[in-house]
């Protein structure tokens, strides 16, 4: 399986290009991806010399042009593909359906991929973005069980990707207004969820309260650890009970189903994180790095040793293990 | 890059017709019933969803009640839209989406890309779960085949007036009532609440026909769920919005079902399209029928959708 890696700026790519990813991924510094942080992401000059690195040691480099166009100025997407293409990267991740038509009759010979963002969960739906946009390979949402992508792969003539370690989407990606529901910005409009110049702390007694926009999304005793107020990550009261309703604060780790994801026909495994710091990205990069030559060295996996990069220190399998739902 | 010019706006827009939504809540078979036989007999009221939209495992419930009640609200006059399945997930549920071809003379509003994939070229309707944000996508689904579209909760006024300047030959629609739908997960958070998992969820969203209410630890309204879906907490109200709306070209609107007197609902908002009432009246009419809820506007004016942005002018009556 194929190690695909974030890489929010020049200095993570490297990292995880030394740490052994086979292909990076990254971005546009502007709203046509969907990790658009101040900070984050790559100039046309940036992008053109990390792919020639990348080149030069074996490692493929992908362009995310995942959010969906604004009506009035698809130009800017228009451009973030020309431009792509230009660079010569290996692949465009794709999800808006006028983008991936503009993608397949401006530049025929490029490689589209579809985005998570475009949340095609079903044999139908991947075959629909095969016929119509020729994609040639789908990025699976976070919403499909082990056995659900088996039956997948035996019945499309598309590789798969799906998520394998990192930030846990518990919505089906690409159909999420939760975000801009509370702040006004979403990910598909403006490629950020749940957007820092929106979050608020404020002391309350002991108690730490973190807030998104007008909405309390947790209030922290003086033992716990105060998070960051990911909207559906939040604590709140339903039915006289307060709680983790969506989610607890955990990430993903597939570390311990490698081998199955191998046998479910999975082509590709995506690390999440392109706003993290290069030596997260060298560590989880490596770690992988490691189980995967195990795998095909025919051993077996050592234990994942990456809690204490997760998020609250605990890690699920989220929808792969039917259990989750 | 060729630049399009749009032709001039038509004199005057297509009539307006009111259209009630697919049931996103899990009602019991005898008041779903009761329910579609009143629209069909009371409420005035041009188009009318069925079918089911959230949960897969819903189905069985009242799947061989629907072509009675297609048959009794046509005979009725109304048009009547078949909705598809919003999150297709597994071999089961593409089954049910193959199944919708073999359905006749019914416009099917597909809410997932293997709908529109299976329907082939057949005339169709594109659902609002469906990205639609700009004019690209809008003018591939039309050559493809969509005669209607229901555009996204989320846009903003700016997209919706692109969207309609670039969809004229489609008709395009809006929610203007009702909890607005913002996730959906494969996880049903109306088991987890229940401590149940999905596979042995004793359908417990049956016990909550308006959704559950989700409140922020603070004891402010926020959300509400419905298995699979998360909703807005507080309903989309755009009576102030639709004669801008119907001048952008949005010709059909939607009523959203809520347990609420639908029939009553459907009256006022007939009343606010021809004239009968001004939106500041229909506001504290509909509060009055909806009863104690929170009306919110925001994502039409580019704010937090669960906002209410007050038009100048209007609303003093509040």
């Amino acid at each position: 399986m194929e190690l695909v890696c974030p890489a929010g700026t020049p200095a993570s790519l490297r990292a995880a290009v030394e740490a052994g990813a086979d292909v990076v991924y990254c971005g546009f510094r502007d709203e046509t991806n969907a990790r658009n942080f101040p900070g984050l992401n790559f100039s046309r000059e940036e992008l053109a010399a990390e792919t020639e690195f990348a080149h030069s040691r074996g490692t493929h480099v992908y362009l995310a042009c995942n959010t969906y166009p604004t009506a009035g100025n698809e130009s800017l997407w228009h451009k973030a593909v020309d431009d792509a293409v230009a660079i010569g990267v290996d692949a465009v991740i794709l999800a808006d359906i006028g983008l991936l038509r503009y993608a397949r009759d401006r530049h025929p010979d490029a490689r589209l991929h579809l985005s998570v963002q475009a949340s095609a969960s079903n044999v139908e739906a991947i075959r629909f973005y095969h016929r119509e946009f020729g994609v040639r390979r789908v990025v699976l949402p976070r919403v499909l069980s082990l056995d659900e992508i088996a039956s997948l792969n035996r019945q499309i003539g598309v590789e798969t990707e799906v998520f394998a370690f990192g930030g846990m989407c518990v919505m089906a990606e690409g159909r999420c207004s939760l975000s801009s529901y509370a702040t006004g910005e979403s990910p598909n409009m403006n490629g950020v969820c749940s957007p820092a110049h929106h979050v608020h702390y404020e002391e309350r007694g002991d108690a730490t309260i973190s807030r998104l926009g007008d909405f309390t999304i947790n209030v922290y005793g003086a033992s716990e650890t105060v998070g960051y107020p990911t909207l559906c990550k939040g604590r709140f009261r339903a039915m006289g009970k307060a709680g983790y309703l969506f989610e607890e604060p955990t990430s993903l780790d597939v570390t311990s189903m490698l081998p199955e994801l191998a046998a479910a026909g999975v082509t590709a495994l995506k690390i999440e994180g392109r706003q993290r710091g290069k030596a997260y990205i060298a560590q989880v990069v490596g770690s992988f790095r490691r189980a995967l030559d195990q795998i095909a060295a025919g051993q077996a996996t050592s234990e994942s040793k990456l809690s204490h990069m997760t998020e609250g220190q605990s890690n699920t399998t989220g929808a792969y293990r039917r259990t989750w739902q | 890059m060729s630049i399009e010019i749009s032709p001039l706006k038509p004199a005057m827009p297509a009539p307006a017709r009111l259209v009630m939504g697919p049931v996103l809540f899990h009602w019991q078979p005898d008041y779903l019933r009761d329910f579609y036989a009143r629209i069909a007999d009371e409420a005035d009221i041009d188009v009318v969803h069925v079918g089911e939209v959230v949960c897969a495992k819903r189905m069985p419930f009242f799947d061989r009640e629907w072509p009675g009640v297609i048959e009794r609200l046509q005979r009725a006059g109304k048009q009547v839209v078949y909705s598809s399945l919003a999150l297709v997930m597994g071999d089961r549920e593409v089954g049910m989406i193959r199944d919708l071809v073999e359905l006749p003379d019914i416009l099917i509003e597909a809410n997932d890309l293997s709908t529109i994939g299976v329907l082939g070229g057949r005339p169709h309707m594109v659902g609002p779960y469906v990205n639609i944000y700009n004019e690209g996508t809008l003018r591939y689904m039309i050559e493809r085949g969509a005669t209607r579209i229901a555009l996204p909760w989320e846009l903003p006024e700016p997209s919706i007036a692109s969207l309609c300047a670039a969809g004229r030959d489609a008709e395009m629609e809006m929610q203007v009532f009702g909890r607005v739908p913002l996730a959906i997960s494969a996880r049903c958070y109306s088991a987890r609440a229940n401590g149940l998992h999905k596979d042995g969820c004793r359908y417990v969203c049956g016990n909550m026909p308006d959704g559950m209410d989700v409140d922020t630890l603070d004891g402010a309204p926020f959300l509400a769920v419905n298995g699979l879906q998360t909703l807005s907490g507080s309903y989309l109200e755009l009576s102030a919005e639709m004669a801008d709306l119907r001048e952008m070209g949005v010709s059909l609107f939607r009523l959203s079902p809520h347990r609420c007197d639908m029939v009553a609902i459907v009256t006022l908002y007939r009343r606010l399209l021809t004239g009968g009432i001004s939106p500041d009246e229909a506001r504290a009419e509909i509060l009055a029928v909806a009863g104690d809820i929170n009306l919110a506007n925001g994502f039409l004016h580019a704010i937090p959708g669960a906002d209410l942005y007050r038009i100048p002018g209007q609303f003093q009556s509040e």
